[in-house]
């Protein structure tokens, strides 16, 4: 196989290089919500506990480091199965718990649409609605 | 402006500048200092590790101060200075603290002008937000829980003949709270009023894009606060905000922003088995149903206003009205002149009091709008006004400016699904009171809705069946401290803001007494 639905960009690869180097083996964990939602959140493996709820879309290969895993809620995901990921990044400090905003540096996800020879590929299902019925009519 | 808080407070002075000089520059009317400390009982102490960090504008991208780089020792001296003063601060009487937050508020209301600007400086926010909504609800809001704390009552409850159960409310101790940038003062005094009325000491962490302005106030209201009751750490998430969280000696953590560190706040507070109140935003639907375009008169305007709200503070809001479900039937008609009214919108120098819409908080807020745009474009949303980064000239070159944006598309794609917390609005028409409810709901949150409607009745039954924690009926973006809001689904655990906000921040002490005069027989 060699479709894949992350990468990550020359820049985030370096800065993830240096920050394992300080903290040790790292992970993401895509958020959602206010605020700085919407990002990757990067945690030192151990730091945040992943779960039933959450969905492994694959590690990043950066030379020099561990693998670093990447994460996102199952319900978020179902919503971005079409979509191919790549971890970049920007000049700012995100206001989450994530390691590399003190570096004045934060991650953030770059998108596109898979191709449907990538979705083949990748063997992924048509996504189901998440609408919930009315409560009172 | 309808944002504007309920109560009445004083305006702005007739002599209000059109344009308000930048803080520290001649002429106006607020400076911030070069640096700030930590607040650690009571007084200014530098951090532990001896670092600081630039605070910088959006308005210029430029930095204005320097704040102390919290770490997790700064956290173990602030808690440690709450639990000093507790015991003290929780056996004030209810006057006692009221009185406090009455004065807090006056202090406020006389510097409100000073306040306003501070806050449009660090946050980008134009400033007539700041001046007739941000302050004066917060003001407000000290006002409220004063009130509310006086009239609050225990319970006494009748077993039987012989026994009574006495409810007391009591302080939790110290409790942590972590702040959001997109509202930095009024958030901070929605946990912090609550928590102050019931007798609770703070540990309060600033966002690090919007960590001064808190500290502004602060500089107004300290020598009425007692030492120790009110500590504020700046710093990091990574650094400040988990030490905080984490903590084994606070009795609570609230925090507004993400679903992530939502989880990892719950995660720490597991490990500490303490409450918690997270409000983690939204992806809140505004729908307009067919009657509202039946006439052309002053409610069409009020719901085309409605219709404009998801532009208001850049966006920044967690309940902005950011999906927006338009009758087919009126469709073309409504949304055309929405999007005429958004053409009409002022961009520009947050701190020109004619200025609509500013900049937004940091330059990783903009990139991320601009990455939300290209995935609109790339969804096959079609773009019906903005969709770029705006530029502006001079001094405002270097801030986070973008153009209010309108997406038409589908409520599957990711620009209806995704908070991205900017001026883009997602734009869908539905067809029918049913699909209306089933596209409002196909989200995975559920904090703010709005519905807007001539007909009484349909407006209450789509506000029942949307599920959110908050549906504005024939008005939006009005938050008054005596109604509750928060969070259906992933928004988030606990409401703020309401009287019900004292238990959040209260256990409850039962004394079961028995006035029965003998045994009760067992041995």
């Amino acid at each position: 196989m060699t479709a894949s639905k992350i990468d990550v960009s020359p820049a985030a690869a370096e800065l993830l290089r240096s920050l394992a180097a300080k903290h040790g083996p790292l992970m993401f964990h895509q958020s959602g919500g206010c605020c700085d939602g919407s990002s990757p959140m990067c945690y030192p493996v151990g730091m945040f506990r992943t779960g039933r709820s959450d969905v492994h879309l694959g590690d990043l290969d950066i030379a020099g480091t561990d693998p670093v895993p990447v994460y996102m809620s199952a319900s978020q995901y179902e919503l971005w199965k079409f979509t191919h990921i790549t971890i970049d990044l920007v000049d700012g400090r995100g206001s989450g718990f994530s390691v590399e905003a003190p570096e004045g540096k934060r991650f953030l996800i770059r998108s596109r649409m898979l191709t449907d020879a990538e979705v083949t590929e990748l063997g992924i299902e048509p996504r189901f609605t998440l609408g919930a019925q009315p409560l009172l009519r | 402006m309808t944002i504007a808080a309920d109560a009445p407070t004083e305006a702005a002075p007739s002599s209000a500048p059109q344009v308000y000089s930048a803080p520290g520059t001649e002429g106006s009317v607020v400076s911030y200092k070069p640096r700030y400390d930590h607040f650690i009982g009571g007084r200014y102490v530098p951090p532990a590790e001896g670092q600081y960090f630039d605070d910088i504008s959006p308005v210029t991208g430029k930095p204005f101060t320097e704040m102390a780089r919290g770490t997790a020792k700064d956290v173990d001296a602030a808690v440690e200075a709450g639990w000093k003063a507790f015991p003290a601060w929780a056996r004030t009487s209810p006057a006692e603290r009221a009185l406090m937050l009455t004065r807090i508020a006056d202090r406020m209301e006389a510097n409100l002008e000073a306040i306003a600007v501070a806050e449009t400086w660090e946050n980008g926010k134009p400033v007539r937000e700041c001046l007739a909504a941000d302050i004066p609800l917060a003001i407000d809001h000290f006002r409220y829980f004063a009130g509310a704390l006086r009239a609050q009552e225990g319970g006494v409850s009748e077993i039987d003949h012989d026994t009574v159960a006495y409810h007391f409310h009591e302080p939790l101790g110290v409790v942590g709270q972590i702040i959001p940038w997109n509202f930095p003062i009024l958030m901070a005094v929605w946990k912090l009023a609550p928590a102050l009325a019931a007798g609770n000491c703070i540990v309060l962490k600033p966002a690090e894009q919007t960590p001064a302005s808190i500290h502004l106030v602060l500089d107004l209201i300290k020598d009425l606060i007692p030492a120790g009751v009110l500590n504020i750490v700046n710093g990091f998430g990574f650094e400040a905000g988990a030490p905080l969280a984490s903590h084994p000696r606070i009795r609570k953590i609230a925090f507004t922003g993400e679903t992530t560190t939502g989880r990892l706040i719950m995660q720490y507070a597991s490990e500490n088995l303490i409450p918690v109140t997270l409000e983690l935003g939204g992806k809140s639907p505004n729908i307009f149903f067919e009657d509202v375009a039946r006439e052309h008169d002053a409610f069409y305007e009020k719901a085309q206003e409605g219709f404009s709200f998801f532009a208001l503070n850049q966006g920044e809001v967690c309940t902005c009205p950011s999906r927006a479900l338009v009758a087919k039937s009126i469709y073309d008609g409504f949304v055309a002149d929405g999007v005429e009214r958004i053409k009409r919108i002022k961009q520009g120098n947050p701190l020109d009091v004619s200025t609509m819409i500013g900049a937004q908080a940091s330059n990783d807020q903009l990139e991320k709008i601009l990455s939300y745009m290209d995935i609109g474009k790339q969804g096959g949303a079609k773009l019906l006004v903005g969709g770029e980064r705006a530029e502006l000239p001079g001094d405002l070159a270097g801030g986070y400016y973008v153009q209010p944006t309108i997406f038409e598309g589908t409520n599957d794609m990711r620009i209806f699904q995704e908070e991205i917390f900017g001026p883009v609005l997602a734009l869908t028409s539905f067809d029918g009171f049913d699909e209306a409810i089933s596209i409002a709901n196909d989200t995975l949150y559920g904090l703010g809705a709005g519905v807007w409607s001539r007909d009484g009745s349909q407006l209450y039954r789509a506000g029942r069946a949307i599920e959110a924690g908050r549906v504005w009926c024939n008005t939006y973006h009005q938050y008054p401290a005596h109604a509750a809001f928060g969070g259906y689904k992933q928004s988030g655990i606990g409401r703020e803001n309401h009287k019900m906000m004292l238990d959040h921040y209260q256990q409850t002490k039962n004394l079961l007494v028995s006035y029965a005069e003998g045994p009760m027989g067992f041995f």
